[in-house]
C-alpha cells in the first residue's frame, strides 16, 4: 500500500508491467515532438515573436512616438480626440502603452509588414489584438520590435490585458486595416 | 477507547504522548494530531474567505450581474487568489506533511514547538496581508507586478507566512530524521511521504524564490530601494508563483495514492516507476517560471522554449505517469478484489457512494482532461501569443488547483474527519453528493473561462462590455453566453464549497466519536468484495505482480491521450491562421 513502506526492501529491482513501460515510452516521445514541434514552427511557422528588444528610458520612448505621430498624422479617429496616424508599409511603427490608453490610433494596409514598436511609459500593460487574438506583454523600460503583417481589413481593437490600476477596464487602442493603396 | 486517551509511550527512543490509531494500527503522536488539526481548520476557514470573494469575482464577471464596483472588483480579485491559492492550500499541505511525515512514520513529530511557531506566523502573516488588501490601497493583485505598489505590509505578510511556512517544512525534514534514527519503519519511506518529501523540497525552492523577491519589493515599497527591474521581478516571482503549483501537484498526486490505498488497499504497480516520476517534478519543475514569460519581451527564444517545456517535458512525464499508475493502481486493487469482469467493472463497482473516493477520481479525471492538457496547450511558447493574460489562464489553473488539488484535498478531508478528528462525517447523505457538486462546478468554471479565453477576453478585467472606454470594443456574444455559464457553475461550486466547509465544521463539532468498533464504519462506503484487508499475504508483493494487465485503464490512457493530441494540434491550426508575426 501506497501509505505504508514498500513490502520488499529491495523495490527498485522489481519488475515493471509491460503495459507501464509502453505508456511511458509514448509519453516520453509524444514530449519530445512537443519539444521538437516548438523548434520547427520557429524554422518554418509563420508566427514567432520577436525576439528584438532595446532599453529605452520611459520618456525617452514618449517622444519617439510623438514624433512619429507629426510625420504621419492622416487626421483624427472620428470625435475620440485621438491622432489617426498612417505610416507607409515596411516601415516603423509606433504604440506607447500608458494609463490608461494605447496612443495613436494606427492605420495599416492589408498584407503589408509592419516593425512595430511596443513600449509603456509607466506600468505594465498587455497588448492584446483583437478579434484576431494576438497578445503581447508590454514593459516600461524595454522597446519591444515586432514585425507584423495584417491579413485581413478592417477595424481591430487592443485591449490592455494586464492588470494596471483604477481605470484598467477602460484601456484600449484601436488598429484600422485598409486595403493596399487606400486610405492614404 | 482505551487507546484513545493518550498514553505515555514510547515512540522510537523519546517519550512522548501518542494514541494507536484502530484502522491502522499506527501509534499517532498527539503533538502531531494537533498541528494537523489546527492547519486544516485554518485551511478551511481560509477557503471559505477566500470561495465566497470567488463566488463575488464570477458574479462580476457575469454581465447581466455585473456585481461588484470596479475598485472593489479588483481588491476582492486580489484577495480571493491569496486566500485560497496560498492560505487555503499551504495550510492543507502542512497537515499533510505533518501527517506523511509523522503519522506514515509511526513517528514523534520533531519539534512541535516550532510546528506551532509556524503556524503563529503563518496566521499572522494571512491575517495581516487580508487586513492589508481589505483597506483598499492594496488591490494589485496576486502577483502584485512591479511598478504597481501595495502597502508595505501586502509584503510583509506574505514574507511573515512564507518565514512560517518554511519552518514547517523544516519540522517535516526533522521528523523523517528522527524517524530513521530511532527506526520506527522499516526499509523505504511509503510512496505517500515520498510524495510529501518532493512537495517540501519543491516548497523549499519556492519559498527561498519568494524571499529574494519579495524582500527587495518590501524594502522598495517602504522606499529604501528604488527601482525593482520588471522583467526580473516576473521572472523571480514566478519561480515562487507556479512553483508552488507544483507543490501542489506533488500533494494531490500523493493525496490520490493515499485515498486509494486507504480504502480499496491499492498499492503502486512499481514503487521504482511512481517515485521516478515524483523525482522529475523535483528536477525540473522549476523551470515553470517560463510559462508566464513566453510573450515577454527581453528573453531568447531557446531560454523559453527549453523552459517551458521542462527541458524536453520530462515533468509533464512525470504527471503523464501519475495519469496512468493512479489508475491502474486502483485497478488492480480492485481487479484483487474480484471486480475482474469485463474492463470497467472495477470502476463502476467502484465505492462512488464515498466521497473520499468520488471526490478523488474526479480529482484525477479533470486534472488531467482540463487542467493537464490545457496547461501544456498554454505553455507552448508559440501558442501562448493566442492565450497570454486571457481567461484561458485562469480557466487552466481553475482546472489544476480547483478541480485537481482543492477537490482532492477535500477528498481526503472525509478521511482525515474520522482517522484524525476521530469524528464521524455529518450527513453522510449529503456528503455523498459534495464532491460532484463542487467537481462539476469547478469543472464548468475551467471550461467557461477557457471558452472566453480562447475568444479573447482579458483576465483581471471588471468590464468586457468596455462601457467608459474612449475606442469602444466588443467581445463576440458567445463569450458573454461563456462567462454567463461561468457565473452559474461558479454558484454551482460555490454551493459545494459550502456543503463542505459546513460538513467539516458540524463534524468537527458535533460527529459523532471515532471507536474502535466504529472505526471501519466511519470511513464510509468501501468495496463490498474486500478478499485482503490490510494483510498482502496471498498477493503479489507490488501493485502489477499478478494484475500487469489492466485494459480499463489502458482504455482510458488511450482515450486522453487521443483528446491531448487532437486539442494540441487543433490550437496549431489555429495559430497558423493568425496574423504572420516575426
Amino acid at each position: 500500500m501506497a501509505v505504508r513502506p514498500p513490502e520488499s526492501r529491495v523495490w527498485w529491482n522489481e519488475p515493471v508491467a509491460t503495459g507501464e513501460l509502453v505508456w511511458i515510452g509514448i509519453a516520453f516521445l509524444w514530449g519530445l515532438f512537443m519539444f521538437f514541434m516548438m523548434i520547427y514552427w520557429h524554422l518554418e511557422g509563420k508566427q514567432n515573436l520577436s525576439a528584438e528588444v532595446y532599453r529605452v528610458k520611459p520618456d525617452r520612448y514618449v517622444k519617439k512616438v510623438e514624433a512619429f505621430v507629426e510625420q504621419y498624422r492622416i487626421g483624427d479617429e472620428g470625435d475620440t480626440g485621438y491622432p489617426l496616424v498612417a505610416p507607409p508599409p515596411g516601415s516603423d511603427v509606433y504604440l506607447l502603452a500608458r494609463l490608461w490608453e494605447f496612443w495613436p490610433v494606427l492605420q495599416l494596409e492589408k498584407g503589408q509588414s509592419y516593425r512595430l514598436h511596443l513600449s509603456s511609459a509607466d506600468w505594465q500593460h498587455g497588448f492584446s489584438l483583437q478579434p484576431v487574438n494576438l497578445n503581447i506583454q508590454v514593459h516600461p523600460g524595454l522597446e519591444h520590435i515586432v514585425t507584423i503583417t495584417p491579413t485581413e481589413s478592417g477595424v481591430f481593437s487592443v485591449v490592455c490585458n494586464e492588470f494596471c490600476g483604477a481605470g484598467h477596464h477602460q484601456m484600449t487602442g484601436r488598429i484600422r486595416v485598409v486595403e493596399p493603396g487606400q486610405g492614404r | 477507547m482505551a487507546t484513545a486517551a493518550g498514553e505515555i509511550g514510547v515512540i522510537g527512543g523519546i517519550a512522548a504522548k501518542f494514541r494507536t490509531c484502530p484502522v491502522t494500527a499506527l501509534k499517532i503522536d498527539l503533538a502531531a494530531e494537533r498541528l494537523i488539526k489546527a492547519n486544516a481548520v485554518a485551511a478551511v476557514v481560509f477557503l471559505a474567505i477566500g470561495g465566497v470573494l470567488g463566488l463575488l469575482v464570477a458574479l462580476t464577471r457575469w454581465p447581466a450581474v455585473h456585481l461588484l464596483d470596479s475598485d472593489t472588483f479588483y481588491m476582492v480579485l486580489t484577495a480571493h487568489g491569496l486566500n485560497v491559492l496560498l492560505f487555503w492550500i499551504i495550510f492543507f499541505e502542512m497537515a499533510i506533511l505533518y501527517f506523511a511525515s509523522a503519522v506514515l512514520l509511526n513517528c514523534r513529530l520533531a519539534a512541535p514547538q516550532f510546528a506551532w511557531i509556524a503556524f503563529v506566523l503563518m496566521v499572522a502573516g494571512a491575517l495581516l496581508t487580508d487586513f492589508t488588501v481589505l483597506q483598499g490601497d492594496s488591490s494589485v493583485m496576486f502577483t502584485s507586478y512591479v511598478p504597481l505598489r501595495a502597502s508595505p505590509n501586502f509584503y510583509l505578510g506574505l514574507i511573515l507566512f512564507a518565514v512560517g511556512a518554511l519552518i514547517g517544512c523544516m519540522v517535516f525534514f526533522g521528523t523523517l530524521v528522527v524517524a530513521r534514527e530511532e527506526r520506527t519503519y522499516e526499509g523505504s519511506v511509503p510512496l505517500v511521504t515520498f510524495g510529501a518529501i518532493a512537495a517540501a523540497v519543491i516548497a523549499v525552492f519556492t519559498i527561498a524564490s519568494g524571499a529574494i523577491i519579495l524582500i527587495p519589493t518590501w524594502l522598495w515599497s517602504l522606499g529604501y530601494i528604488g527601482h525593482i527591474d520588471t522583467l526580473m521581478y516576473k521572472l523571480v516571482w514566478w519561480g515562487m508563483g507556479h512553483s508552488s503549483q507544483q507543490i501542489n501537484v506533488s500533494a494531490h498526486v500523493a493525496v490520490w495514492y493515499a485515498i486509494a490505498a486507504i480504502l480499496l488497499g491499492a498499492k503502486p504497480l512499481s514503487e521504482k516507476v511512481s517515485r521516478t516520476a515524483f523525482l522529475f517534478y523535483i528536477l525540473f519543475l522549476q523551470l515553470a517560471s517560463a510559462h508566464h514569460l513566453l510573450v515577454e519581451p527581453g528573453l531568447s527564444s531557446e531560454w523559453k522554449v527549453f523552459n517551458t517545456s521542462y527541458a524536453l517535458y520530462l515533468a509533464v512525464l512525470g504527471s503523464l505517469i501519475h495519469g496512468m499508475t493512479v489508475p491502474g493502481a486502483i485497478e488492480a486493487a480492485q481487479r484483487r478484489n474480484g471486480y475482474v469482469h469485463g474492463m470497467f467493472e472495477w470502476l463502476r463497482r467502484a465505492p462512488w457512494g464515498n466521497p473520499a473516493f468520488s471526490g478523488m477520481f474526479l480529482s484525477l479525471v479533470m486534472f488531467g482532461f482540463i487542467g493537464g492538457i490545457s496547461g501544456v496547450v498554454l505553455g507552448t511558447e508559440q501558442l501562448n501569443i493566442m492565450m497570454h493574460n486571457t481567461l484561458y489562464v485562469p480557466g487552466h489553473f481553475h482546472g489544476t488547483v480547483v478541480a485537481g488539488t482543492t477537490l482532492a484535498f477535500m477528498a481526503l478531508t472525509y478521511l482525515v474527519l474520522p482517522l484524525i478528528f476521530r469524528r464521524e462525517v455529518m450527513w453522510p447523505g449529503l456528503a455523498k453528493w459534495q464532491p460532484w457538486l463542487f467537481g462539476i462546478g469547478a469543472g464548468g468554471i475551467s471550461l467557461f473561462m477557457l471558452g472566453a479565453g480562447t475568444l479573447g477576453v482579458a483576465r483581471r478585467h471588471w468590464d468586457i462590455t468596455f462601457a467608459d472606454a474612449i475606442l469602444s470594443f466588443d467581445y463576440p456574444a458567445t463569450a458573454f453566453l461563456m462567462l454567463g455559464l461561468n457565473g452559474i457553475f461558479a454558484i454551482l461550486a460555490t454551493v459545494g464549497g459550502a456543503l463542505y466547509v459546513a460538513i467539516t465544521v458540524a463534524s468537527v463539532l458535533f460527529g459523532r466519536p471515532v471507536h474502535e468498533r466504529n472505526a471501519l464504519h466511519a470511513l464510509g462506503p468501501l468495496p463490498q468484495r474486500v478478499v485482503e484487508s490490510g494483510s498482502s499475504a496471498q498477493v503479489g508483493r507490488h501493485g502489477s505482480e499478478g494484475f500487469g494487465h489492466l485494459p480499463g485503464t489502458y482504455t482510458l490512457v488511450a482515450v486522453f491521450f487521443v483528446a491531448f493530441a487532437l486539442y494540441y494540434f487543433v490550437n496549431w491550426k489555429y495559430l497558423s491562421e493568425l496574423w504572420p508575426l516575426s
